[in-house]
């Protein structure tokens, strides 16, 4: 070809040779990998708040050409993508972690245009005169065991209040092992012991990955897309863009079911077990010191839906009102710190689903919350 | 191609690499071509034109061959070589009794309607093969023909009205037209073999060859989607000499192959999340980002395009054709003028051949004498705004031609004015940081060259140009 290559200086046995090798080879790198989780060491190589910003929230995103964003499941690498991994605690510094779904993320927000941004950049302070520093660790599923599990990354950064956002759909029994729980068995397994969550931990879902899964070629996709977030990242440092935002968002009317059910419960039939307050019992037990405060997130309130026996499209009134009573209940039981902001905004502010407000409303939360965050750390003071 | 495309084109030319016999060789060789010819073809929102597109191109050859071809009877193999390429059409039409299509992205034509059209197009070529004896007005009219298709194909508007046609004859909306849906495969670079075939045998200077060796060489399948441009008197020596594949040659093809995935499949694919594109370059904050955007796109572009050409050469070397070369290391070049003659180095030799040495040829040759440098400056333009229009002919291609047109007439100015006024020594030339500021004065051009190339909007790309430079 290149006319580089000595004449019949190969042979076919001795490329046999050489072929047997590399495959050989290829399966030791591929034991090596299984054998020794490596995760942890390769978001250590993030270019992620070295070469480029950390992102203002973590990686998610179905459009990559478009959002320079995608969604992941390895969670060292999330975090490490995020800039709270590379922001050392200043002193004066009041650090708050904000956990909830996609409306705390902020799924048709700009990075500076969600609560937590809006918070962060607004310049708040506590009665002590700290400066309330604000992180978004929302993620798009609506799972209180999925906010766990990113809580238990999170406490590495020494927060000093921890505010989850929460509703009825994220408290739902159902809808706890969300994709990025289902991911992270390990680490999911490790929660529902230690806490002691109504959940299953021999469910075959939370079962330690096969060894082939963990190999090279099992985690393949996994590795692909951890290096594609490390471009994508230089993207995100020279456009600031990590979501492609469509420019009609309509909400989807859906007609509501004539017998009030909820996901299959039908009134009457609500019980305890199907709300994952366990899971919030947990996440303020995990945070020890720290306060948390538990806000009920605002919804979408349209009282034509269902001749009025709806609230909105997805949730029954008879339920969610079951549903707040018991997490008042659980509160004042346990001692937690609830705002219940359900009815908070009016339903002009929401844009594609029941949960999802816009920039202005996330700003006039971020101030309420500043206010609150306020209030609290003069009460702290006082105590 | 996909990874299993290449995969298994890979596979087959180990096996026709390795076959001792030649005439075995050579079949199986001709049967993959027509195979591939078919199983690279993108679907269309045309329907059945993912068939009739492969089923046109292997027409065209087969009716070039019977333009170019000399005079006698058909020979034997001939005549079998006809018969396999019907029945292999055939043969894609009974996959429309499979419960998945096969080869072809869709479920081909029904069969009759495949046979009426082998009948009219073989009617076609008798007629054609009896007008040969007028071949003054026959070969020109077959390169206008295969041009005339070419600029239909590469014109955006008129790519609108000729999906319209087709839609009309398939009785599909002509409303939903689309330029997307014109996707022949290859025809860019088929259309350059047979125009090369067609004027060799104007000029009575190519070789006697068989209508399996025409088509093999013009759908030689490694090279059918991003060539090399062989010329076909160089690919019949290789064809016709026989050579097995031995452990050193496995080891070269072999070591293209694994340069040329590595290049595509992973750095082009990769640097391809960066490169610069409309979107993008509205987003950019600075004009650093910017340039670091252009860069990835300059260099993705070339890594993507070589890769596949390294791909080509391996999988063509171990099949037994040695496809010349279409990259030379062109970002180390010193000035435009060797970048030039090392990227996609068969394509412009090409044009250098039938385009800027005629065309200049003929300016010289004026009644009325032309200054020397306006023939230069004709020849240059005229042949890479033609290259540009290859690609598509729209603006922004034009554009660009006409951005390195002017950059090659102005080196060949400066190359005159320092050999007249200011002579610079070898050593001169050879200094390493001489060496070091062509590489980076030229590489800089070419790069903000291709911001016509990556944004189809002209305002858009004047408007990065701007950007880039900090006006």
């Amino acid at each position: 070809m290149d006319g580089r290559e000595a004449e019949g200086s190969w042979n076919w046995s001795t490329i046999t040779r050489i072929l047997i090798k590399a495959v050989g080879m290829f399966v030791v790198f591929n034991l090596i990998f299984a054998c020794f989780d490596p995760w942890p060491l390769m978001a250590k190589l993030s270019v992620y708040n070295s070469i480029v910003p950390g992102r203002r929230r973590l990686p998610f995103g179905s459009d990559p050409q478009r959002s320079y964003n995608l969604t992941i499941t390895q969670l060292d690498v999330m975090v490490a993508s995020h800039e709270i991994a590379g922001e050392e605690k200043q002193p004066g510094e009041f650090r708050v972690l904000v956990l909830g779904d996609s409306a705390v993320w902020g799924f048709l927000l700009q990075p500076g245009e969600t609560l937590p941004a809006q918070a962060d950049a607004a310049g708040y302070h506590t009665a002590d005169g700290r400066h309330i520093r604000a992180y978004n660790f929302g993620y798009p599923t609506m799972s209180l065991t999925k906010d766990l599990l990113l809580l238990s990354r999170g406490m590495e950064f020494e927060p000093d209040m921890i505010v989850w956002f929460l509703t009825l759909e994220s408290t739902w029994r159902e809808n706890q092992i969300a994709p990025l729980v289902q991911f992270n068995p390990g680490a999911t397994r490790a929660l529902i012991l230690e806490y002691h969550l109504d959940l299953n931990p021999d469910d075959t879902r939370f079962q330690p990955t096969s060894f082939w899964r963990r190999t090279i070629v099992g985690q393949r996709r996994e590795l692909a897309n951890d290096i594609r977030l490390q471009f994508y990242g230089l993207l995100w440092a020279s456009t600031g863009v990590d979501r492609y935002i469509p420019t009609t968002a309509a909400r989807e009317i859906r007609e509501p079911s004539a017998d009030l059910n909820y996901h299959g419960t039908l009134p009457g039939e609500l019980q305890d077990s199907q709300l994952s307050f366990d899971v919030l019992s947990a996440g303020v037990a995990l945070a020890g010191e720290v306060p948390v405060l538990i806000i009920n997130e605002p919804i979408y309130i349209d009282e034509s839906i269902g001749d009025g026996r709806y609230y909105n499209e997805d949730y029954p009134r008879w339920i969610y009102d079951s549903f707040r009573e018991r997490l008042w209940a659980t509160s004042e039981r346990e001692g937690w710190s609830l705002l219940d902001l359900w009815d908070w905004l009016p339903s002009e502010d929401f844009k594609d689903s029941t949960v999802h407000y816009d920039a202005e409303a996330a700003g006039v939360l971020a101030s309420f919350l500043a206010e609150t965050i306020y209030t609290f750390t003069e009460s702290a003071g006082d105590r | 191609m996909t990874l299993a495309q290449i995969f298994v084109f890979a596979l087959l030319s180990l096996l026709v690499g390795r076959l001792t016999a030649t005439c075995t060789r050579s079949w199986i060789l001709f049967v993959t071509n027509l195979f591939a010819v078919f199983w690279l073809q993108p679907q269309t929102s045309l329907r059945h034109f993912d068939f009739w597109f492969p089923a046109a191109t292997i027409a065209l050859i087969v009716l070039t061959w019977f333009i170019v071809r000399e005079r006698s009877p058909l020979a034997s193999e001939d005549k079998i070589s006809l018969a396999v390429i019907v029945s292999f059409i055939l043969l894609i039409s009974f996959t429309r009794l499979l419960p998945q299509p096969l080869i072809i992205p869709t479920y081909p034509p029904q069969t009759q309607r495949i046979v009426l059209t082998l009948l009219v197009a073989m009617g076609v070529i008798a007629v054609f093969a009896l007008a040969r004896r007028e071949r003054k007005w026959i070969i020109p009219a077959m390169i206008a023909f295969i041009v005339l298709l070419l600029v239909v194909l590469k014109s955006e508007t008129l790519q609108l009205d000729f999906s319209r046609v087709l839609r009309r004859v398939m009785g599909q909306s002509p409303a939903l037209a689309s330029q997307v849906d014109i996707t022949w495969l290859g025809y860019s670079y088929i259309t350059f073999r047979l125009i090369h075939t067609l004027r060799l045998s104007a000029m009575g200077k190519l070789p006697a060859l068989t209508l399996r060796e025409l088509l093999t060489f013009g759908l030689f399948y490694p090279a059918l989607t991003a060539g090399p441009i062989d010329r076909v008197e160089r690919f019949l020596k290789d064809l016709r000499r026989f050579q097995v594949l031995t452990a050193d040659r496995f080891m070269q093809g072999g070591k293209r192959i694994a340069i040329g995935m590595f290049k595509k499949f992973v750095l082009a694919d990769s640097l391809a999340i960066l490169a610069l594109n409309e979107v993008k370059a509205g987003q950019v904050s600075s004009p650093a980002w910017l340039w670091l955007l252009l860069y990835a796109f300059a260099l993705q572009i070339y890594l993507d395009f070589s890769g596949y050409t390294d791909l080509a050469l391996g999988i063509g070397f171990w099949a037994g054709i040695k496809l010349p070369e279409n990259f030379d290391r062109p970002y180390l070049q010193t000035d435009i003028g060797a970048f030039w003659n090392r990227w996609h180095i068969t394509l412009t030799h090409w044009f250098r051949f039938y385009v800027f040495n005629p065309l200049t040829r003929s300016l010289r040759t004026l009644r009325m004498e032309l200054p020397v440098w306006t023939i230069i400056l004709t020849g240059q333009l005229f042949t890479m705004v033609l290259i540009g229009m290859w690609h598509g002919i729209t603006w922004h291609f034009i554009l660009w031609g006409l951005w390195n047109g002017a950059g090659l007439f102005f080196h060949n100015r400066w190359v005159l004015f320092h050999q007249k006024y200011w002579p610079l020594s070898s050593t001169w030339r050879e200094n390493p940081f001489s060496r070091a500021v062509g590489i980076f004065i030229t590489f800089n051009y070419i790069a903000l060259g291709w911001v016509w190339f990556a944004i189809p909007n002209v305002d858009a790309a004047f408007e990065v140009m701007r950007k880039l430079i900090g006006i």
